[in-house]
């Protein structure tokens, strides 16, 4: 029983990772952007998260206060992921490159710009993240009393309730609002949406720079909370990065199946450590993300079904003049 | 009713490059009338309406919105001033809902909640007598459908104005019923609309007025009680011009192509062929008659093998031998390993015929690519067939090496018709080869199609001017709602004869309608 | 008044495609935009690691071609990049965004390292290389034929069906790994694994996979250019419209399209196992895969452009990391920048700017043409015009140039004006930035205290250049 608990309450934990990733990648995929950028951009946020953190402890000396050793980080990972996201905005949508290159270039420089963030603060970054990680992975104080029951619904930081939070209200605003009416408009069919006077670049824009910006949370939190160190090499937030937008697939860009699935993912990612299993079968059961997904992209262009399909427009820039 | 002015042009001019679309053209449109904008192909219409609407701007004239000058740069503007157009081709988004196309774009300051847009879209659907399904969405739409979405998208948004390019276009008779019966309403209900059009009696049935454009120029506004069809064909085209297409005597003509019971049914499920049947002749031009999207770009395609059949039979008879050869379920290469020479000029020309990002050469290939050697493509005899139509049909370009696409729209035309007839066909299909042409370059293909003919090849023509056909074919196959209407002498049709034919409508349809409206109430 | 207001809200300038620019000319604005990313590079080098920028981009050049060896890697490494970016080549012209060159470059490792895992000392070395060359390059074509099935009859979107495959590629290779190598380091030694199996070498250790690159390259140029297959691709690419009206059975096209590409992925990934790194880790392909696509379009899919694209790209890597201090980082920073100066030029190469005319007239042209209208083409004699109306409106732009005392001439002269002053700032106060830079680099490392003792170094030569 424990166990079992244990293990979901460590899946749920390493899901948050792939819930901003990939909640950030479903926000800039309605506009009609396929970031390919999204594990970069993660990095990015990490390393901004790091050089956060390590200013305001080196500035706080001993006094750390617990809520600002949260906020800071995060917001310069939001503000450094955000300008990743600006990056590829200004290049696929101003200079109309193409996304899928562009996209993987974010992601090149994005990982090589988070290891050298990392490299020039040296080791005062460890010592700020081994400072600070403990603000991020407590919220409620009571969690241990109430048993299994804790341990699986308040064990956790404040990321992981937020993420969760995040991608209900994404979802909200995405059926229910005019501002997500108008971004899966864009996404779909830009010229029509152009014709009902709604700024195809704005929306593009805006939410190119907010999704890069929760996506960077997600490396935030691997780098803050889950792994409590930096990860060296950024390899693994990286490879998460792209189970992230494996994600938006296998959730057909719904924010709130996010949510299931990227626990699922998460689970996955995990078991191997769980099961007493040799490195090969390891292997095989941290295939099963890319597989289902797969899968699911499969099944859903077989059946056709538009709802389910990815934003028409994806991955093609908008130029109101070709006609 | 009273007559204030709601709408005024003056002096509209507007030109690109230097083919002039409208030249002066003054209109008036009063409060709760339906004015109908009366011209043939190409006279302009599309582009005076398109300037009221605030998609182009007017190089010289102004316009006036109740009497004051109104600057509309763009179609929001045209809204601020309460004008409102329905475009020949839709605007919406597929994956939404019909309530969700109309509330796009709308900023009317009030909180967001589609229950209360999708109540007042039924509402203003109900006060003229629509039928929306505001949950229903577009791609499970039939066009009538969505066209009323665009319709009411517009009065939702407060249009006292309605512009209405083409409605009927797309619409069964029936359908066309419906909208006139809504159009009158909204008139009664004080809105001035403007509706395009281009058949006469559309323009006498509906408007109150009609004011008649005739290339780019304005010819004069009459009252539609006052007058009557052949009036309004006299301002359409002014003074009768003989086309002086030569036609000769066909000679030596025999079967070359049998289309029998042919079935159609398209991607949507819905039967745009029914039935179809009709023979080619060798020497003969056979044209294809009928409003926009009857299903002539199926039977054309169908022949080529592009479309598949769900019954029928087409029929080659080889000239050289006399046998016949079955097409039916052939693929394009299959027909032309048979031995069938069969050409093909599209409708969409560079989007089927040629590649425009191509240049001259690399399109000359598209038919001739198979023939080089080893797996390599020979470029010395399409560069030498480039020349070749370069020099006969004088097109226009700066070398055999320019992307097609650069070329205007009579020399795209020209390369295109110059291959197929390059391929030596003996049956040649053409879907409205003169359409966006100017003048010379059109009598330049008619006299190639002639020419053709001569030679004895089976020509099939589509064309959508009525004088054309009747001055060029020598037989007419006038084709309504997917099903021949009927089939007539070239020499002795009259206009009115093509034109009724092509309006008539068939019992299956009529069921196939109302069995889709049970659906809908329900 | 409503006139003015919508006068202002006129955009500053208008973006239009050009027609042909001549080749010089579009060289020319890519070349300055390479040199002005080496610039920047230069100067964030001298900002991060002290390093001016002349010796940046002479320690580059050095990194590159500074000894005999280098020469030689870096050609080798250049061809292994040109490899897979020619496999890319003719899947990209028929718009099929294969992404998933990666795992096809790792799929086609395995299966070659697999033959040397089973046949390696058992069978004849000739019979080896074949099997791992054949088995290679079919296992790499299947990979990529898988997505290229789905896309061809279902419509799935290959651009992330590809870049799924990649990562199932890679947990394949870290599998086969664990299958063999039983101690859970993860890496298969060819040694003891692989029996010391190698292809055999052609005067050097590089000179076989630079002589397989020559000859693709050339052989991928003519199959584009002069094969019947490679003009059907590129009718596809373009319109598979077009295509079905001539009888191109397009889903044949796609997957063998697919199919070549692959195999070629595959090429490069025997090339990586079998005579460059003798055998197969998860990080064989090394991201080349995601760069290829870069060098790939950067290159047009023209195989000659290309050769220069990932010249380029090789030169900055190994230039770069010749120079590096903390792992490869700023090489991947500074290839980061290049690029994305290299992408954001094509924009100028292919748009032009016009910039506004004050002309009422002549600005009520311009919104026409950036009316968001639809007019369905061809259907009236107007809509087959605007090209005609754009050329006369750059005409128009062009004579505006000529008359002196024009607004777009004055325009020009301002920002020829603003660009000499912001030249001699930049050269002023460059010595200035460098010093304050080092200075804030010096306060903050204080801040943080530590210094690695080669950071130390730079500053103290700073501080000596300052003095």
């Amino acid at each position: 029983m424990s166990a079992i608990v244990g293990f979901l309450s460590s899946a749920i934990r390493l899901s948050t990772t792939f819930l901003f990733g990939s909640m950030g990648e479903t926000i800039t995929e309605k506009s009609g952007h396929l970031n390919l950028g999204t594990p970069g951009v993660m990095c990015v946020g990490a390393a901004g998260g790091c050089l956060g953190a390590t200013l305001y402890v080196t500035a706080a000396g001993g006094a750390v206060n617990p809520f600002l050793a949260v906020l800071i980080p995060a917001l310069f990972a939001l503000f450094f992921a955000a300008l990743m996201g600006a990056l590829y905005s200004f290049l696929t949508v101003s200079l109309r490159a193409n996304q899928n290159v562009t996209g993987l270039m974010i992601t090149t420089f994005g990982v090589g710009l988070g290891k050298f963030v990392k490299g020039a603060l040296g080791s005062d970054a460890d010592v700020a993240i081994g400072q600070i990680c403990k603000y991020f992975r407590t919220l409620f104080p009571f969690a241990d009393k109430l048993g299994w029951f804790g341990q699986l619904f308040f064990s956790y930081g404040i990321l992981v309730y937020l993420a969760i939070a995040l991608a209900i209200v994404t979802s909200v605003v995405f059926r229910r609002t005019r501002i997500g009416l108008h971004l899966r408009a864009v996404g779909e069919n830009p010229a029509t949406a152009d014709a009902a006077g709604i700024s195809v670049t704005a929306y593009r824009y805006v939410a190119t720079i907010i999704g890069s910006a929760v996506s960077g949370l997600g490396g935030l939190f691997y780098i803050f909370d889950y792994v409590g160190a930096w990860d060296s090499g950024l390899t693994a937030t990286e490879a998460l990065g792209w189970l992230a937008v494996a994600l938006v697939i296998f959730t057909l860009w719904r924010p709130n199946l996010g949510i299931l699935g990227s626990i699922l993912f998460g689970a996955l990612y995990i078991l191997p450590n769980y099961l007493n299993v040799g490195f090969a079968q390891r292997d095989l059961i941290q295939c099963v993300p890319y597989l289902v997904t797969i899968v699911v992209l499969v099944i859903t262009s077989m059946r056709k079904k538009r709802e389910n399909q990815p934003p028409a427009s994806m991955g093609l820039n908008y130029f109101r003049e070709e006609r | 009713m009273d007559k204030t002015v709601a709408l005024e042009l003056k002096n509209v001019t507007k030109t690109f490059g230097r083919v002039v679309a409208n030249k002066d053209v003054n209109l008036t449109l009063n409060r709760g009338e339906i004015l109908a904008i009366l011209g043939e192909n190409g006279s302009g219409k599309t582009t005076l309406m398109n300037m009221i609407a605030g998609i182009y701007y007017p190089d010289e004239g102004a316009i006036f919105v109740d009497g004051e000058e109104a600057v509309i740069r763009s179609p929001k503007d045209a809204y601020d001033y309460k004008i409102g157009m329905v475009h020949q081709h839709f605007k919406l988004v597929d994956v939404f809902t019909a309530g969700e196309n109309i509330a796009l774009g709308l900023r009317d300051g009030k909180k967001f909640r589609m229950k209360e847009i999708n109540a007042r879209v039924t509402e203003i659907a109900e006060k003229y007598g629509f039928h929306v399904d505001v949950k229903k969405k577009i791609y499970e739409m039939s066009v009538s459908e969505k066209q009323t979405v665009e319709i009411v998208k517009v009065l939702y948004r407060g249009a006292e104005i309605l512009i209405l390019d083409e409605p009927t276009a797309v619409l069964t008779p029936q359908e066309t019923d419906k909208l006139f019966a809504v159009l009158r309403r909204m008139r009664d209900d004080g809105k001035s609309i403007l509706i395009i059009t281009h058949k006469l009696h559309e323009v006498l049935a509906l408007s109150d007025r009609v004011s008649v454009l005739r290339k780019g120029e304005y010819a004069g506004t009459v009252n539609t009680a006052e007058t009557n069809e052949s009036e309004l064909t006299e301002m359409m085209v002014g003074k009768k011009i003989a086309l002086n297409i030569n036609r000769s005597t066909p000679q030596n003509v025999c079967d070359r192509l049998a289309v029998e019971h042919v079935n159609c049914v398209n991607r949507e499920g819905v039967k745009v062929l029914d039935d179809v049947s009709f023979t080619a002749r060798a020497g003969e031009i056979l044209g294809v008659a009928g409003i926009a999207g009857s299903g002539q770009r199926e039977l054309l395609e169908a022949i080529a093998g592009l479309q598949k059949l769900s019954g029928g039979a087409i029929t080659y008879f080889d000239p050289q031998n006399g046998e016949r050869v079955n097409l039916c379920d052939k693929t394009p290469t299959q027909i032309r390993d048979l031995g069938v020479r069969l050409s093909f000029v599209p409708e969409d020309r560079l989007g089927m015929g040629l590649v425009g990002n191509m240049d001259i050469v690399d399109n000359m290939m598209l038919r001739s690519y198979r023939k080089g050697k080893w797996g390599m493509l020979d470029r010395k005899n399409p560069k030498g067939l480039a020349d070749d139509i370069i020099r006969k049909l004088e097109v226009v370009t700066p070398g055999v090496h320019t992307p097609v696409r650069r070329l205007s729209g009579g020399n795209v035309q020209k390369v295109l018709v110059g291959r197929e007839i390059a391929l030596t066909p003996t049956v040649l299909m053409a879907a409205y080869p003169v359409r966006g042409l100017d003048i010379n370059s059109s009598y330049t293909i008619y006299n190639l199609l002639n020419k053709q003919k001569e030679s004895g090849v089976a020509v099939i023509f589509v064309g959508e001017d009525l004088d054309v056909l009747l001055e060029l074919c020598d037989r007419i196959l006038v084709i309504g709602g997917g099903t021949v209407t009927g089939i007539v002498d070239g020499r002795t049709a009259t206009k009115e004869e093509v034109g009724l034919l092509m309006t008539k409508f068939r019992r299956t349809e009529e069921t196939q309608e109302t069995a889709g409206e049970e659906n809908h109430d329900s | 008044m409503i006139r003015n207001e919508k006068a202002k809200r006129d955009p500053l300038f208008h973006i239009s495609k050009r027609e042909t620019l001549p080749f010089w000319k579009s060289a020319g604005i890519r070349a300055i935009a390479i040199v002005a990313a080496l610039l920047l590079s230069g100067i964030l080098s001298a900002i991060f690691i002290g390093v001016d920028p002349f010796t940046f981009i002479g320690k580059l050049f050095e990194g590159v071609f500074g000894t005999e060896r280098r020469i030689w890697t870096t050609l080798r490494n250049l061809s292994v990049l040109l490899l897979i970016a020619l496999a890319l080549a003719p899947a990209f012209k028929m718009k099929f965004w294969n992404i998933g060159a990666e795992g096809q470059v790792l799929i086609g490792g395995l299966a070659c390292a697999v033959c040397m895992y089973f046949l390696g000392g058992k069978a004849p070395d000739a019979v080896v290389y074949l099997c791992m060359a054949v088995s290679g390059i079919l296992a790499a074509a299947l990979w990529a034929v898988v997505p290229a099935i789905f896309k061809a009859f279902w419509g799935t979107n290959e651009t992330l069906f590809t870049l799924m495959m990649n990562y199932v590629a890679m947990q394949a290779v870290s599998f086969f790994t664990s299958l063999i190598v039983k101690d859970g380091s993860g890496t298969m030694k060819n040694a003891t694994h692989l029996h010391g199996v190698q292809f055999p070498q052609i005067g050097n250790a590089y000179l076989l996979t630079i002589l397989v690159a020559v000859v693709l390259t050339v052989g991928m140029w003519i199959y584009l250019r002069y094969s019947k297959h490679g003009y059907e691709l590129s009718v596809v690419g373009e319109s598979e419209n077009t295509a079905r009206y001539i009888g191109i059975n397009v889903k044949k096209v796609i997957i063998r399209t697919m199919a070549l590409s692959g195999a070629i992925c595959g090429v490069a990934g025997v090339l990586l196992v079998g005579a460059i790194n003798g055998t197969v880790t998860t990080s064989t392909a090394g991201g080349q895969g995601f760069t290829a696509i870069i060098v790939a379009w950067l290159g047009k899919f023209n195989p000659v452009f290309m050769i220069l694209t990932s010249f380029l790209l090789v030169f900055l890597e190994k230039g770069t990391s010749q120079l590096d201090l903390m792992n490869n980082a700023f090489a991947s920073m500074i290839t980061g920048i290049v690029f994305f100066f290299i992408i954001g030029c094509e924009f100028f190469v292919v748009y032009r700017l016009k910039f506004r005319r004050p002309v009422r007239k002549e600005s009520a042209s311009d919104a026409s043409v950036g009316g968001n209208a639809e007019t369905p083409p061809s259907t009236e004699t107007e809509s087959g015009t605007p090209t005609e109306e754009k050329s006369e409106a750059e005409s128009a732009t062009e004579g505006a140039a000529d008359g002196t005392a024009s607004p777009y001439r004055r325009v020009c002269d301002k920002l020829a004006q603003g660009a000499g002053t912001v030249a001699k700032a930049c050269a002023k106060g460059f010595g200035a930035l460098r010093g304050t830079c080092s200075k804030g680099m010096k306060r903050l490392k204080s801040l943080f205290g530590k210094k690695n003792p080669e950071e130390q170094r730079t500053e103290e030569k700073d501080a000596e250049e300052e003095k």
